[in-house]
């Protein structure tokens, strides 16, 4: 256990450094810098900015330079919020991201759930038939389009709930269920035919011959012999909901590090860029370090090596 | 004479699958009519018509006009050009990567397998849109750049998947059959395991240029996909979509059509993926 779980931080430790590596290279191979702008800064301002942020030492300087700061958790300045560094500016958002991309997954968790089980029990009815169809159309669509068109329904026309001014009850609802449709959708999906094939076997048929209640066979001993494959997409799902948190924070005006990633993109702020993009890596590498190990404890016949 | 019977048999069952084919019949319709814009577009998908500024869908406008009085309709059928050349360019230098990568390290096992494997899980963890966004900060924002940054991204999948059909592959008995003959590594590969993968591999491309789809039309929705505004090739739904988001209150119309197609031509794709799937790998099951 103590080996495998070495050995996955290791794997976490190496993709970080590949991904530290390969956005400092991209940064660096990049045409045309963040201190570009309409009118020519004078050659002195620039060799003083160029000075101030160590822009004028030989590359790889550069680069052992950016690694050391980042092991003692120092992600640099921000070259276009000139007060604040990126550590603070991801301390600020990141919080705000988290907090969607989980109701998010509390909302696909409480929606996929009873659609899954209301589905798979009455397999090939109307409720089966109509869940499903509602699962491809939420795989299919896109964030954007989706968020769009909740905000022209309940917003605009409705005025139930805000878009935007993040922080209230009612502008949290929209971005939460466009964040947590697809997974929801995938969700259901996936443990509904687990759920199928599950109720296909033995030990189903063995429950309901002692008598048992059908709701302790679906719930005690279907559910929960079907819970694997819904564990190990949790992984690509975290990756889902950070991925599809830049949309929903673009769309919904959330102050979250998925829309400070964007303007640092257009603002060509690489600290900036590079920070988040770390950020993220390192989240999803945690939560699949922590798939992996719910994983193999749920299910002591998997080898985790 | 047997590949013709495998052939009909496909079509055969792709005909039980009405989804699927209505799908692939609407693809085939979008992308011919994105192709043709030239010939089929009733204006000039550039050709201002100042007293005809937002106004929504009538005779001659089918689709409306936008905020600079251009035809929506000719607009969205140069802008299905953009989305499938992306889409298709996409999955296709994917899987040309993809396959290669996945057959050389299966079909050598070892230790090359295991340190190319161990790359392949390094891009898996990593998110991809975000790397497809400094990608094509590097590659350029018009067409080909945004093609390539996302072919870069996604050929990790194809080679997983052909790694994993070339690993049962290579243990078939005809496989070693062809090897005890003395048939050369090229040769088994591209005669013998190579045709018995290849449904696996189509079904992987048919996800692929729905996913690829999506990503562009979303990365040019927020303004960091494709950038090239007098590209005549037409301009991305997404950055249409972008357009009409702006607008959206007053005049949903430049928002819906692009939306609506994004949508469909996605949800399409996504029909006939499955349908394949069933057809050609019944075992695959996701």
């Amino acid at each position: 256990m103590l080996r495998f779980i070495l050995k996955r931080l290791l794997h976490g430790l190496a993709v970080l450094w590949v991904v530290a590596t390969l956005t400092f290279v991209l940064m660096h191979v990049t045409p045309g810098g963040p201190f570009d702008r309409e009118r020519r800064l004078p050659p002195e301002v620039l060799a003083n900015i160029a000075a101030k942020y160590h822009l004028d030492e030989p590359l790889i300087k550069q680069y052992g330079r950016y690694l050391r700061e980042l092991v003692q958790g120092d992600l640099g300045p921000s070259y276009k919020y000139v007060d604040r560094n990126v550590a603070d500016i991801v301390r600020d958002t990141l919080p705000v991201s988290t907090a969607l991309g989980l109701m998010s997954l509390a909302f696909a968790l409480l929606i996929s759930f009873p659609a899954a089980l209301f589905a798979a029990y009455y397999h090939n009815s109307w409720v089966d038939r109509g869940s499903m169809f509602l699962a491809t159309l939420g795989i299919s669509v896109p964030h954007f389009i989706l968020g769009a068109l909740l905000i022209w329904i309940f917003s605009v026309q409705l005025g139930w709930f805000q878009a935007g001014r993040w922080g209230q009850v009612t502008s949290v609802v929209l971005p939460t269920i466009t964040l947590g449709a697809a997974p929801a959708a995938y969700l259901s999906h996936l443990l509904r035919s687990t759920l199928l094939e599950t109720l296909g076997e033995d030990f189903i048929r063995t429950a309901r011959a002692k008598g048992l209640r059908e709701t302790v066979v679906i719930l005690k001993h279907a559910l929960r012999n079907s819970l694997i494959p819904t564990l190990t997409v949790l992984g690509p799902l975290v990756a889902a909901l950070i991925t599809g948190s830049f949309v929903i924070e673009y769309v919904f005006a959330v102050p979250g590090m998925g829309r400070f990633f964007i303007t640092a993109v257009t603002d060509r702020d690489y600290p900036m860029i590079m920070g988040v993009t770390l950020i993220y890596t390192a989240l999803l590498v945690s939560a699949n370090f922590l798939v992996d190990l719910f994983y193999s404890v749920l299910d002591p016949r998997i080898k985790a090596y | 004479m047997e590949s013709s019977e495998r052939i009909r048999r496909f079509w055969n069952s792709l005909g039980q699958q009405r989804i699927a084919l209505w799908s692939l019949t609407f693809i085939l319709v979008v992308s011919l009519s994105g192709f043709l814009a030239p010939l089929l577009a009733p204006y000039s998908p550039g050709g201002f018509e100042e007293k005809r500024i937002l106004e929504g869908p009538t005779r001659h406008h089918w689709m409306g006009t936008d905020q600079l009085g251009r035809d929506l309709f000719s607009r969205v059928l140069y802008g299905a050009r953009v989305s499938i050349t992306v889409g298709v360019g996409t999955a296709l230098m994917a899987l040309v990567i993809g396959t290669l990568y996945g057959l050389v390290s299966g079909y050598s096992g070892g230790v090359v397998d295991h340190f190319l494997m161990r790359v392949v899980d390094i891009f898996y963890g990593l998110p991809d849109l975000l790397i497809f966004i400094l990608l094509s900060l590097v590659l350029g924002r018009n067409i080909a750049g945004v093609l390539i940054a996302l072919g870069l991204v996604t050929w990790v999948r194809f080679a997983r998947i052909v790694r994993g059909q070339v690993l049962q592959a290579k243990e078939l008995i005809y496989v070693e059959g062809a090897r005890a003959m003395g048939a050369t590594r090229l040769r088994i590969v591209t005669r013998h395991i190579l045709p018995n993968i290849l449904g696996p591999i189509l079904v992987t491309l048919t996800f692929s240029i729905p996913a690829a789809i999506l990503a562009e039309s979303t990365l040019s929705f927020m303004g960091l996909g494709i950038n090239d505004p007098y590209n005549e090739w037409g301009t991305s739904w997404g950055t249409l979509a972008q357009d009409g988001w702006r607008a959206m209150r007053s005049y949903p119309h430049i928002l819906f059509f692009p939306a609506t197609s994004i949508f469909v031509t996605i949800l399409a794709f996504n029909f006939l993926g499955s349908g394949l799937r069933d057809i050609l790998d019944p075992k695959g099951n996701r």
